[in-house]
């Protein structure tokens, strides 16, 4: 192992992984964005087994109930950006099914503003 | 887990809930996670995110398919505020070399704690620099036992080179009241704008 890769693979970093091997060769979300706020349900949790990868398998009966994208990712054990393709995929799949509505760039309204005050204040 | 979707529910009515995200902040050790565990309402939850050599952001597989690659972790928790509203708070990683994570999470957060330690204030300076340079509402913690520190807050302000307009809290990470308080100030300074936020300075918090 060289400096360079000596530099990346220390304690501070988790296991190394082979990121293709997890996504069956698929690479890319195709233009579906997907936050870690961003929440996803699945329509069939069980799904027929023939019809999806074992991670993909997994990931619908993690997404059971809706949850984020960080809590999906939490749940199968597996990297973000693989469980990004993956959701992507199961979502052009109609298997699982997303809110619309992105973070905005802008920050929320102020009503959410407020509500969030009010309900931190309630804690 | 936001609700289960009763039967008359559809699944995308089941995702009527808007998500907002906070990122707690700061250099490394600084009590990140500590902080988000003491207010979440679960344990907190962890997944990784890749990183390659040549890094920086990934924004999707290409490229990397074949390569061995390495993740870094990132701590989260969340606090239902209702069936309508989930606040997700995010640790950022603290490493230098992790910053590509920062730029992904900070798209479209609510705002940030920078965490801050007296012993060692210039492991804040890079999370201040980040979020300032992306005007992007921040308060400062500075975490220490029983809110008990050698330094005013004045002095801390002058140290990290801060301007009145961003809020100065003592805070102690291990203590769910505490760390509620941070976000409650974090959210009233979002709301009222830096001109209103310059008052308390005594950073005593009370619940």
């Amino acid at each position: 192992m060289d400096e360079q890769q000596r530099w990346w693979f220390d304690d501070a970093a988790g296991p190394v992984v082979r990121p293709y091997t997890l996504t069956r060769g698929r690479t890319r979300t195709d233009g579906i964005d997907l936050d870690v706020v961003t929440l996803v349900v699945a329509i069939q949790p069980q799904v027929n087994a023939a019809r999806v990868d074992d991670a993909s398998a997994r990931l619908l009966r993690v997404c059971e109930h809706p949850l984020s994208v960080a809590e999906a990712a939490a749940g199968v054990g597996l990297p973000l950006r693989v469980v990004k393709v993956l959701l992507a995929d199961l979502i052009q799949q109609g298997l699982i099914l997303r809110t619309l509505d992105q973070p905005a760039a802008a920050g929320p309204d102020i009503t959410i503003l407020r509500e969030v005050l009010h309900g931190l204040r309630a804690l | 887990m936001v609700s289960a979707p009763s039967s008359g529910q559809s699944p995308q009515a089941a995702l009527d809930a808007t998500t907002v995200k906070i990122l707690v902040s700061g250099g490394f050790g600084v009590g990140k996670t500590t902080a988000v565990g003491s207010v979440s309402e679960v344990p907190p939850l962890r997944t990784e995110e890749l990183i390659t050599e040549t890094s920086s952001a990934v924004d999707d597989l290409t490229g990397i398919e074949d390569k061995d690659t390495t993740t870094v972790a990132l701590d989260f928790g969340r606090i239902t505020i209702s069936s309508k509203l989930i606040v997700y708070l995010f640790g950022t990683p603290g490493q230098d070399r992790f910053w590509f994570m920062w730029d992904e999470l900070a798209v479209g957060a609510l705002g940030a704690i920078v965490l801050a330690d007296t012993r060692r204030l210039d492991s804040s300076f890079a999370a201040i620099d980040f979020f300032e340079r992306r005007n992007i509402p921040f308060l400062i913690g500075v975490n220490c036992f029983h809110r008990v520190q050698p330094y005013s807050i004045e002095e801390v302000r002058a140290a990290l080179g801060l301007s009145a307009a961003v809020p100065i809290r003592l805070c102690d990470a291990r203590e769910r009241h505490s760390s509620r308080d941070l976000l409650i100030d974090l959210v009233t300074h979002i709301i009222e704008g830096p001109a209103a936020s310059r008052e308390p300075e005594s950073g005593i918090v009370t619940s």
